[in-house]
């Protein structure tokens, strides 16, 4: 590892890094707030939330003036004492689900979120149905033949 | 004049189109070889027409023709000539003649190189790849002619978008078209097998290179598009899921998985009708992406061209394509024989589990993608679906597929034992953990994200040494290891380096997210800033003067974490005059694997100018992987038992195995 990166990884914790995928463009330096613990919370709602008037970008990487807007919101109820849940709940309230760039678990959600798991069971449920369907009765191999068949095996694998 | 033959060899190349897609059909069904023999001919005229249209388009755009409508909305005569020529698919128009353009040459390919394939399978494919032309040359011609004309012609152009003024432009959209065009070859394939109802060894050794041969292409222009949006939209992100992102993440997933499950069909004659039904979903996904893109039904960052009126029309050829090849594929798919016994352990067991969890992922990308649309539709409800939930679901997918990756070619055909391949992986695994407590030690239980990640990055890497090192057989001496090692065949090589690809890029991703640092501040000349031990001297604040932009610049004196001088550094904002739009120009210096990016924000009321500064550890690797994956795969399609025809290596019956 270089030293660069030693350094880096100490810096990075002394400034208590952000954690978020896509950093902004957008956050300007008079916005940061003192509190590197609370900026680093302001920063982590900010990636969730959806800048309403841009085109899939988070309030967190977009330059518009809604967003800037919606980010000192978000820094204000924070330094109030809002918890995060609270703060998203507000930004809910105000201007409904669309906000939230990850949706609810909720009914109307319910095909979103349940995709994986359908996709994932109806797969191995297919799989599992084609691979019995294709097997002819099994005959189990005699010691020997089996015996055999590892030695072969075997011998395959060490190619 | 040119413009004029332009336009006249583009509705030739349709008629040709209508030529290639009904003769070989009709001769297929009437058992004609002269009407067979029409295909490849054909197909090959259809690529020069289409070529002669696309130089046409090129020369105008070359010439700033901007009595051409084409030219005078996308192009000015001040932008360098590189810009000027890559403007030609940096548009609507243009972009689609150069997927016909793709197309076609794909269908040239076939008729050129598939001397050697079946009569019938030869002409079944090249007819489907005239169908698919047909579609889309008509598409132009009815409602995206690029070389329609104005009158009188303006005296200067609109200028191209500023933000695909850039190298980028001429790199991503052809290698992302080759990919997504690719696919076209495998689902004209898979339809010609249905309709023949014969699937034989011939069909997934022509198969796979081609797939292959579309999936490098789209890696590296998913990696590439990448890498532009990094440098270029100055956010230092990598990958935004967003929909146009995902338009091409799709086809991505199903055609690795496609990859995978063809090589069961070609060892094993296993999966063969889920092959063809893969094959289908890939080139699908291609379609679908087209029409997400092209369309502007889901508004992103890269809806520079939408119409809803041609969104119609792409959305008819969508629903024609994947509706009649699945009503295909339902009707004559038991006519194929399954085939090809294995147990659930074993590599095809391996290789299935990797399709089901990258089919699973391409799923939820697709529902993620239009859920907000289908529920607009339904009840008028407005949700957003963005990275959050993307990196939630997509990342629990992946990572047992991450973990599952070394011990599949760790593993046997047929049946094979996943506690000795467990063994075999011990040193792999060690290292791999220990490299995460490594990242532990120096980062504390904040940073337990970079470590997981590093350890499983290490366990990809690992992994795919430990391989080749096995099948080398360390313990019998350099030399007969030396030997063993060339003569393996180059697909585990490639699929080494296609597996160690992934490791670098995941590698990458998890060092830049857990442990980039970041400053935004805002700074005056004169005024130094530190970040990871370098240090930025700010110098000055310039304007100046490019070809048809003006551009404000901010130097830095960049100074090393040992106080060694380091030269500059500088970003920009600029202004393209024809437009008024403003650009970023990042700053970036690469120092190892690692980057240090600077960008600029709006002037402040006192005075200073805000700032942005990124610290990314290894955040190269993120692309370095993915060019390492298109090796990989480049490696695979140059192993000659690939080439269908050529002498088959039989010299020694050992390399059989595998």
């Amino acid at each position: 590892m270089s030293r660069t990166l030693l350094s880096g990884l100490r810096a990075a914790l002394l400034a208590a890094a952000v954690v978020i995928v896509a950093p902004a463009f957008a956050v300007s330096p008079e916005e940061v707030l003192a509190d590197p613990a609370l900026e680093a919370r302001a920063r982590a709602i900010s990636a969730e939330l959806r800048c309403l008037v841009c085109q899939n970008q988070s309030i967190d990487d977009s330059d518009a003036d809604l967003a800037g807007d919606l980010r000192r919101l978000v820094r204000e109820r924070l330094l109030s004492g809002d918890s995060d849940e609270e703060v998203i709940a507000f930004l809910v309230s105000r201007y409904g689900e669309f906000v939230l760039l990850k949706p609810q678990f909720s009914n109307r959600n319910l095909l979103l979120w349940a995709t994986p798991a359908i996709a994932l069971l109806a797969g191995g449920a297919f799989a599992l149905f084609a691979a019995r369907r294709r097997k002819p009765a099994p005959t189990a191999l005699t010691p020997e033949e089996s015996a055999a068949l590892d030695d072969l095996l075997k011998r395959v694998d060490d190619v | 004049m040119i413009v004029e033959l332009g336009h006249f060899a583009l509705t030739l190349a349709l008629a040709l189109s209508l030529v290639q897609a009904a003769a070989p059909l009709a001769g297929t069904t009437l058992g004609d070889h002269r009407l067979m023999a029409v295909a490849g001919p054909t197909a090959m005229a259809a690529f020069l027409m289409t070529a002669l249209s696309f130089a046409a388009l090129m020369a105008s755009y070359a010439a700033s023709d901007f009595s051409v409508a084409n030219v005078y909305a996308n192009s000015h005569s001040l932008q360098p000539m590189i810009f000027k020529l890559t403007s030609v698919w940096g548009n609507h128009e243009g972009s689609m003649l150069l997927w016909a353009l793709i197309l076609t040459l794909f269908g040239a390919l076939v008729a050129l190189f598939g001397g050697n394939l079946p009569e019938r399978l030869r002409a079944n494919v090249i007819a489907v790849q005239g169908v698919v032309g047909v579609a889309f040359f008509l598409f132009l011609l009815l409602t995206s002619n690029p070389f329609a004309r104005l009158d009188p012609a303006p005296i200067e152009g609109e200028d191209l978008n500023p933000i695909l003024q850039d190298f980028g432009l001429a790199v991503h959209p052809p290698l992302l078209y080759l990919g997504y065009v690719g696919y076209s070859i495998c689902f004209a394939f898979a339809v010609a097998a249905l309709i023949d109802g014969k699937l034989d060894a011939a069909w997934a050794r022509w198969v796979r290179p081609w797939t292959m041969a579309a999936w490098i292409f789209l890696t590296l222009g998913i990696a590439m598009g990448s890498y532009w949006a990094y440098y270029e939209l100055g956010w230092g992100g990598f990958w935004f899921w967003d929909p146009v992102e995902n338009a091409s993440f799709m086809p991505w997933l199903a055609g690795t998985a496609l990859l995978h499950s063809a090589i069961v069909m070609e060892k094993r004659e296993a999966l063969k009708i889920w092959t063809v039904l893969l094959a289908i979903i890939a080139f699908s996904f291609s379609l679908l992406g087209t029409f997400l893109v092209r369309s502007g039904v889901l508004t992103s960052v890269h809806a520079f061209a939408t119409d809803p009126a041609r969104g119609v029309f792409i959305l008819a050829i969508l629903v024609i394509f994947i509706g009649g090849s699945l009503a295909l594929f339902a009707l004559r798919a038991q006519t194929l024989n399954a085939g090809g016994l294995f147990h659930p352990i074993s590599r095809e067991g391996a290789l299935v589990f990797n399709n089901l969890i990258l089919v699973t992922a391409a799923a939820t990308v697709f529902v993620g993608t239009l859920y907000p649309l289908f529920l607009e539709a339904i009840d008028g409800s407005k949700i957003s679906v963005g990275a959050p939930f993307f990196n939630l679901t997509f990342g629990a997918l992946a990572a047992p597929l991450l973990i599952a990756v070394p011990f599949g070619p760790m593993m046997a055909w047929k049946r094979g034992d996943l506690f000795a391949a467990t063994q075999r992986l011990f040193a792999a695994l060690g290292g791999a953990l220990a490299i995460g407590a490594l990242v532990m030690l120096f980062v504390d239980r904040n940073a337990l994200f970079a470590a997981l990640g590093a350890a499983l990055a290490a366990w990809l890497l690992l992994g795919a040494v430990s391989d080749l090192v096995l099948r080398a057989g360390l313990s019998k001496g350099a030399s007969v290891s030396w030997s063993r090692l060339k003569g393996l065949p180059n697909s585990v090589y490639g699929t080494a380096l296609g597996h160690a690809g992934l490791g670098l890029t995941v590698l990458g991703m998890a060092m830049t997210s857990a442990l980039q640092e970041e400053r935004i501040l805002a700074m005056k000349t004169g005024e130094s800033v530190e970040v990871a031990g370098y240090r930025l001297d700010f110098k000055a604040y310039e304007p100046t003067q490019g070809p048809n932009f003006t551009e404000d610049r901010a130097l830095f004196d960049l100074t090393g974490t040992g106080g060694e001088a380091l030269g500059e550094i500088f970003a920009g904002k600029r202004v393209y005059q024809a437009r008024r739009m403003p650009t970023t120009e990042s700053g970036i210096r690469t120092f190892g694997f690692s980057q240090l990016y600077v960008s600029l924000g709006d002037p402040q009321d006192n005075g200073g100018i805000a700032v942005r500064i990124w610290w990314k550890p290894f955040v190269t690797l993120i692309w370095i992987g993915g060019v390492v994956m298109a090796l990989g795969g480049l490696v695979s399609l140059a192993d000659r038992r690939l080439r269908v025809g050529a002498p088959a290596a039989r010299r020694k019956p050992v390399a059989v195995v595998q």
